[in-house]
């Protein structure tokens, strides 16, 4: 199929990505999701909206991220490693672009509070920043195993004026955030805005989280070609619901030379049910959270147990966006487990001076082994977060590099 | 003819349709439990098959729900309960279900198996009535099972008449825009919205939020009766199912 008129057709008005997407919801909720889908045509395109927003990226988030080249980490594993610079967005992650769009949608729209989830708590904070911003309510549900693994975000969420709600039932972690930010979200949809994390749920939000995440693409290849005259081999980002790598791999989809690939986390081994959440490898089609898409589930459509050391990674759903490009083969899903992510990590920093985000160190395991595979060529990775809400964790787990040798 | 329209063909007010989720509050519970609402002259009966994930309902159904399936409670399961169940239970039965668990055990089987059992309806909240005519109501006719659905007081007009006509045995009316376990209210809004439903000629039955004789009385002045969840499930946990149902009658 060809992309050229992709972003017109995909997703259809139905919400449909091929066959994945659209719209499983209780009537409850199907009339404000009508809603909110009028408002984005309506008001995201208007001119004093996108105005606002471009100003507000510029002078708030600190927009265009710079891309960087990675001297060091290519000269050790070959290949020409590019990142682009997400860890340097506002707030610390790529979640700001779509946060800040969301929120300033919720504005026009005349809503009172935004309700959210977050596994990382990425998507939380970056929510909250939107919200003091716009000064707006809101109100992040985590899950309580998520809440004791990633304090300094609890703490960020808190200091900026968020009320963090934890989520107590099931495995305590992002599926379920989302099931209680749902709950929370139907008992006012009229005053509130659910600011979903990713490119998933009901239509229409895995077309808005994209629209406002193709921001990332869209600079990146720009500041690409003028570093370096060509575009890149190579597009590498990790997927968890994928809203980060639907921002960089929007921009080169009608390339088809350049080589899409998203990294799934394999956690502590994907032939062990329930200790990854390598979804598009693994997964079959199903209905979750109201939208169709790749999911890991059992025979008898229950949502399987997902695990990964990156908490904004274990989801048992995936964008169907990535579902459908998935099935297309235009881009390919590979997977990465903890202790190949935990060794990027550690490998970023101190070859570069770069922490990442657990979530992201799965981009940089994936295009490390890439780079060896393919020294000839170049490869651009989508730093989507910074990874000092990872710092306690990982050195509580895993001790430093020297500390694991000895 | 299809149980349900013959309740609402002899039946005109007063409906009492009592949900209650498979395997709950004991595994083996499912088929006593019918029989218990059918011996207390219970109308209807939705039985829930538990989802881990159900974006519709209120806390105290997704507890039930998650002791269900902690029960060991599975679709396959519940099929192989209510096999016999025709023996003893004459009043309609109605599936209840999130789209996955359906999906996942192909949809054409499904249906084969309800029909087999003698399963007159299904409410499924989160598959759309587009998706429903697109691509499986042949099915459902073809097999005789309804296809029942949901409006809410947030439902435009259009909507609703498209609604009225579509639905499949009685439009299922959700009281307030929120999750099951709510309870009703008696405010302006609600009121225009209840006397939209008055007028309609399409059977009806009010849901979500009706929890004791008081707000089931004061559906039935504008539906043909009421479905009641959440104050049954809690009375079941505590042991008095037959009260509660005496009590509301």
């Amino acid at each position: 199929m060809t992309f050229k008129d992709y972003f017109k057709k995909y997703p259809n008005e139905e919400g449909y990505f091929g066959e994945y997407g659209g719209s499983f919801i209780p009537p409850t909720l199907e009339e404000e999701m009508k809603r909110i889908n009028e408002a984005y045509y309506s008001i995201s395109k208007s001119h004093e909206f996108i105005s606002e927003l471009r100003s507000i990226r510029k002078h708030f988030q600190g927009r265009p991220t710079p891309v960087y080249y990675c001297n060091r980490l290519s000269e050790k594993y070959g290949g020409r490693i590019y990142l682009k610079r997400e860890d340097l967005n506002h707030s610390g992650a790529h979640k700001l672009n779509h946060c800040m769009g969301e929120a300033l949608l919720a504005k026009y729209m005349g809503k009172k509070k935004l309700i959210a989830e977050t596994g990382a708590g990425q998507h939380g904070v970056a929510l909250a920043t939107a919200a003091a911003y716009f000064g707006l309510e809101c109100e992040i549900h985590m899950g309580e195993v998520d809440i004791a693994k990633e304090h300094p975000n609890v703490m960020r969420m808190k200091i900026l004026g968020a009320t963090v709600v934890p989520v107590t039932h099931g495995l305590k972690t992002l599926k379920e955030a989302v099931d209680s930010a749902f709950q929370a979200y139907l008992k006012d949809p009229i005053n509130t805005i659910y600011c979903i994390g990713s490119v998933v749920g009901p239509h229409p939000f895995p077309m808005m989280v994209r629209e406002f995440q193709r921001v990332v693409g869209i600079e990146a290849r720009d500041q690409y070609q003028e570093m370096t005259g060509e575009l890149p081999d190579n597009i590498v980002a990790c997927v968890g619901g994928g809203s980060n790598a639907m921002g960089i791999f929007s921009a080169f989809l009608d390339d088809k030379d350049i080589k899409l690939h998203g990294v799934e986390p394999a956690g502590r081994g994907i032939d062990k049910e329930g200790e990854h959440a390598a979804t598009l490898t693994l997964g079959s089609p199903g209905v979750i959270h109201g939208f169709k898409c790749y999911m890991l589930q059992d025979k008898t459509g229950e949502p399987a147990p997902v695990y990964s050391v990156a908490s904004g990674l274990d989801y048992p759903g995936v964008g169907p966006e990535h579902s459908m490009l998935k099935d297309l083969e235009r881009a390919e899903y590979h997977h990465i487990d903890d202790n190949e992510c935990i060794d990027a990590f550690f490998e970023l920093s101190r070859l570069e001076g770069i922490i990442p985000a657990l979530e992201s160190a799965h981009a940089i395991a994936y295009a490390i082994k890439l780079a060896k595979a393919n020294p000839k060529q170049s490869i651009l990775v989508n730093l989507s977060g910074r990874g000092d809400k990872d710092l306690d964790f990982v050195v509580d787990t895993y001790g430093l590099p020297e500390d694991r040798e000895a | 003819m299809n149980r349900i329209d013959n309740l609402f063909q002899n039946k005109k007010q007063d409906i009492l349709s009592i949900y209650f989720p498979a395997g709950y509050p004991n595994l083996n519970d499912t088929v006593p439990n019918l029989e218990l609402l059918q011996t207390a002259g219970v109308d209807m009966v939705e039985i829930g098959i538990p989802f881990s994930d159900p974006l519709a309902d209120g806390s105290a159904i997704q507890a039930a729900a998650k002791q269900s399936l902690d029960n060991g409670m599975k679709l396959r399961l519940l099929f192989e309960q209510l096999k016999d169940a025709r023996q003893t239970v004459s009043m309609p039965l109605i599936l209840m279900g999130y789209w996955n668990t359906i999906y996942r055990y192909g949809v054409d089987q499904f249906l084969k198996d309800c029909k087999k059992i003698g399963i007159d309806g299904l409410i499924i909240p989160d598959l759309p009535l587009e998706e429903f005519e697109a691509h499986y109501k042949s099915d459902f006719e073809e097999y005789g099972i309804y296809n029942v659905l949901l409006a809410c007081p947030e439902t435009d007009e259009v909507r609703f008449q498209k609604l009225i006509t579509a639905t499949q045995g009685f439009l299922y009316l959700v009281s307030s825009s929120a999750t099951t376990g709510g309870s009703v209210k008696l405010d302006e809004e609600h009121k225009a919205y209840f006397n939209r439903i008055k007028k309609i000629e399409t059977p009806s039955l009010i849901g979500f939020g009706i929890n004791n004789k008081e707000s089931f009385n004061y559906a039935c002045q504008y539906a043909n009766g009421a479905i009641v969840g959440t104050a049954f499930i809690k009375a079941l946990k505590k042991n008095k199912a037959k009260d509660f149902i005496k009590k509301i009658k």
